[in-house]
């Protein structure tokens, strides 16, 4: 495992707030010079520290105007039923993210949709369809907010 | 407002953040001063709000990652604010959300191992204020992970 000083946090933090930072612009914010700072930043992509970038776009102003998280516990389970739930659900292009939880429910999905309405037809048509979906819980999203976690 | 090659332009950037803009302008099919006019309007009106690097939290060393859905106890009426306000404060709390629902928030907490998440889920969740009732889903796998909208 990586081991990260106070320097690399700080990277980490700038990069997290705005990936598309300049090396020399991430340099002068944690003190070092524009080719250290490349170095680092690249030992912390090889070691898969920064995993990538995601585009934080306003869902609202697209057209998606409800994002939905959904409990869903299967109803029944076998090898075989978890994984042709997983292949079903994953082709589903309104469902962003799937999670394979311990706890109250299997599977925790992330689903994005135009507006209540929408979101009923993907509910109704794409994922009460499969057939080894058991109970539902629905919670509308209201806010998000992503925090800088654990960095020094 | 946008149109379809505005949501083409951010389809593509979508697919791949880290792109050239040429490369990004080549994909979209479009002129290259044109994508970079139609980028830039879409971030100056707030569209796009900019590209955050993703941390892989395993990577340094952060095995659990625990999903705590909470109710709060909403006899209070600052309960929402002054709970927010706490959470923001806990360092392993990677990610906070507020629901319309039968839950009313829930924290995501990352830990280096069971024994830290039982410390921090002692000492700093269960000081947290307003708190009625939490439940705990452990994430034990990831199938799908596209915070990428079906543009």
């Amino acid at each position: 495992m990586i081991e990260l000083d106070g320097t690399d946090h700080g990277i980490l933090r700038a990069l997290s707030r705005d990936a598309t930072l300049k090396a020399s612009e991430v340099g002068r914010r944690v003190g070092l010079s524009q080719p250290a700072t490349w170095r680092r930043i690249k030992r912390l992509t090889d070691a898969g520290v920064i995993a990538g970038r995601r585009l934080d776009l306003d869902a609202a102003a697209l057209g998606f105007g409800v994002t939905v998280f959904l409990g869903v516990k299967l109803a029944t389970k076998s090898r075989v039923s978890l994984e042709d739930f997983e292949r079903a659900i994953s082709a589903i292009p309104e469902v962003q993210t799937v999670e394979l939880v311990l706890g109250l429910y299997d599977y925790r999905l992330r689903v994005v949709a135009r507006d209540l309405a929408d979101f009923e037809r993907v509910l109704r048509r794409r994922i009460m369809t499969l057939p080894s979906v058991g109970n539902v819980e629905a919670n509308v999203l209201l806010s998000e907010e992503q925090r800088p976690g654990p960095l020094g | 407002m946008l149109d379809d090659i505005d949501r083409r332009l951010l389809r593509h950037l979508q697919a791949d953040p880290g792109q050239p803009m040429g490369a990004l302008a080549e994909a979209a099919r479009l002129p290259l001063a044109s994508a970079y006019k139609r980028l830039e309007k879409l971030q100056t009106s707030g569209v796009l709000r900019g590209q955050r690097a993703v941390i892989n939290w395993r990577a340094l060393g952060y095995e659990v990652e625990v999903s705590l859905r909470i109710t709060l106890d909403k006899t209070n009426p600052r309960a929402f604010d002054e709970f927010l306000a706490a959470a923001r404060d806990v360092p392993e709390v990677i990610e906070i959300q507020t629901f319309l629902g039968r839950v009313d928030a829930r924290l995501k907490v990352i830990a280096r191992n069971l024994k830290e998440y039982q410390q921090i889920y002692r000492d700093r969740i269960l000081n947290l204020p307003h708190i009625a009732d939490i439940e705990a889903l452990m994430q034990v796998a990831t199938i799908k992970n596209s915070v990428s909208l079906p543009l």
